[in-house]
């Protein structure tokens, strides 16, 4: 793992985010948030035969929850949806690449804990 | 007698033990006072004496070192008490923070003298510890809440105060905004809410460390304060009250030590202060804040004012250095106290501050427990840089080049 928080991948999908934008026929649109530091993401999913067909975000925060619900996107677009249902977390650090802090953690997995509050109801256990 | 000592930050910081600390390999720059200050050696090698030499439950045993534990616990509330002007030591509560303090105020003065209808006034710059324990005696009892509103600069809007004071009971309001810095001017406040026959609350909590605070002159009604912002200890705060007003008061807590006669179906009270202070104390702490008291009596609070005006001037000049920033807060150094809260266009404040935690700087970000001011600013989030005894120019400097740095890694 790379110590550098902001290395030039992370900073790349905060000021380039991948999906960005809204869904007007989304199946399930699901805002997440941290009320304790601001920072807001919402999903736009689009369901196709069992499969995540399309996903957008919108969202507004630090550059962690940013660039965390960007590379989010990649990753699950195209996925059956039964598979992100319980889409770990730990998939979603490991794209990220660097060591989180405790107290940058709820930034880099606000939009995952939306996705399984989108798919689920609820966004299950804390990891 | 305490020796008078110039305030030479230079020399100041040698006091303070964790300052020598290096963070990410480089010198610690400590710019989070607001939220707690640091602690000289003098509170913790008190603390650590009254553990090591005389521990032991004060107000009970009548053998040497609970005599003596006595002895220096109550001695603190007396510093406390010369510390603020209190009319008498009686008048000062020993509490766990200003939380609690400003808690006490609700259960047992709110209780009994607000009822239905009544307004409690508040501002939008609140810490929500002053703010929510309101809001839970409002809905309780049906009480109404209503706010003081900031201008763009921060300060507070009073061209209709005695307006807004009619059917008014309590006005809680803090002294010094710990997100903005802004000074409030609380006697004339008072002045004010005397004459609509409202009382006064004021959440002292950022000004008791950072200058002087009379409470007699203020002509305030109850005066909450904690430890652990003024060099002292978590764990210890102070209510200061009117003795009237706390002879009339109900007790808060019941339990040991705020009783005199106590009968299987009913008990009465212990005198002031004590009738407010359940259960043992916080002994070592009390002694602790008592020591933090003769540590900055020794500079003089004008002192403690007059450097932290200075830092703010500076850093206030400095900051605009930086493209593009947003800073909050008064533009006139005399009612701006030493808290700066900024935004920058591109970097989120988790972002910036993380980014200059490299560089070995603790700043505070996030909505800094005021998040209906938050909301009033537009903001998610702020970046606040606060300072104290310790903090020196070139601080600000470093603080102004890691926010610098920080921005050519989002450029």
């Amino acid at each position: 793992m790379s110590d550098d928080l902001y290395r030039e991948q992370i900073l790349e999908h905060y000021k380039n985010p991948h999906h960005f934008g809204e869904l007007p026929d989304a199946d399930i649109t699901q805002e997440g948030d941290n009320p304790l530091c601001g920072d807001v993401v919402t999903l736009y999913l689009k369901l196709d035969d069992g499969r995540l067909g399309d996903v957008r975000f919108r969202g507004r925060g630090c550059a962690i929850s940013q660039a965390s619900a960007s590379m989010l996107t990649d990753l699950i677009v195209g996925k059956p949806v039964q598979e992100l249902k319980t889409f770990p977390t730990k998939d979603l650090l490991e794209e990220l690449g660097i060591q989180i802090s405790p107290a940058r953690m709820k930034c880099a997995t606000l939009s995952v804990n939306t996705l399984r509050v989108a798919l689920n109801g609820d966004a299950g256990e804390e990891e | 007698m305490i020796q008078t000592r110039a305030l030479n930050a230079e020399v100041v910081r040698a006091d303070f033990p964790i300052l020598g600390r290096r963070i990410n390999g480089k010198p610690m720059v400590y710019l989070d006072s607001a939220a707690t200050s640091q602690k000289p050696a003098a509170v913790i090698d008190v603390m650590d004496d009254y553990y090591r030499r005389y521990n032991a439950n004060p107000h009970r045993g009548v053998y040497t070192i609970s005599e003596e534990a006595t002895a220096a616990y109550e001695g603190a509330r007396q510093r406390v008490a010369r510390f603020i002007n209190a009319g008498s030591p009686k008048e000062v509560i020993f509490t766990r923070n200003t939380t609690e303090a400003i808690n006490l105020v609700r259960f047992s003065w709110g209780r009994a003298n607000i009822g239905a209808g009544d307004g409690i006034l508040l501002t939008e710059m609140e810490h929500h510890s002053n703010l929510v324990p309101w809001q839970l005696l409002a809905s309780e009892v049906s009480a109404r809440l209503e706010f003081l509103c900031i201008d763009d600069d921060g300060l507070l809007q009073l061209d209709a105060l005695e307006r807004q004071l009619d059917g008014i009971r309590l006005l809680a309001i803090t002294h010094q905004s710990n997100t903005l810095g802004t000074i409030n001017p609380i006697k004339a406040i008072t002045d004010a809410a005397h004459r609509a026959g409202a009382l006064v609350l004021v959440d002292g909590a950022q000004a008791v460390p950072h200058m002087p605070v009379d409470v007699q002159d203020l002509g305030v009604d109850f005066y909450a304060f904690s430890g652990h912002k003024m060099c002292g200890p978590t764990g210890i705060g102070v209510l200061w009250a009117r003795r009237a007003l706390l002879e009339a008061m109900p007790p808060f807590l019941g339990g040991g030590d705020m009783i005199k006669r106590v009968k299987l179906t009913e008990a009465t009270w212990n005198d002031l202060p004590w009738k407010f202070e359940a259960g043992t104390p916080s002994v070592a702490e009390g002694i602790g804040l008592g020591a933090a008291v003769d540590y900055l009596t020794q500079f003089g609070m004008d002192a403690v004012r007059a450097h932290e005006r200075t830092l703010v001037d500076y850093a206030m000049e400095k900051l605009q250095d930086v493209p593009g920033i947003t800073v909050y807060g008064p533009r006139d150094p005399e009612v701006h106290g030493g808290a700066i809260s900024f935004t920058l266009p591109d970097i989120h404040p988790h972002d910036l501050a993380t980014l200059v935690d490299r560089e070995g700087i603790a700043v505070r970000a996030g909505h800094h427990c005021t998040q209906p001011l938050m909301d009033r600013l537009g903001v998610a989030a702020t970046t606040r840089a606060s300072f104290y005894v310790y903090n020196r120019p070139d601080e600000v400097d470093q603080l102004v080049d890691g926010i610098q740095k920080a921005q050519k890694v989002f450029a």
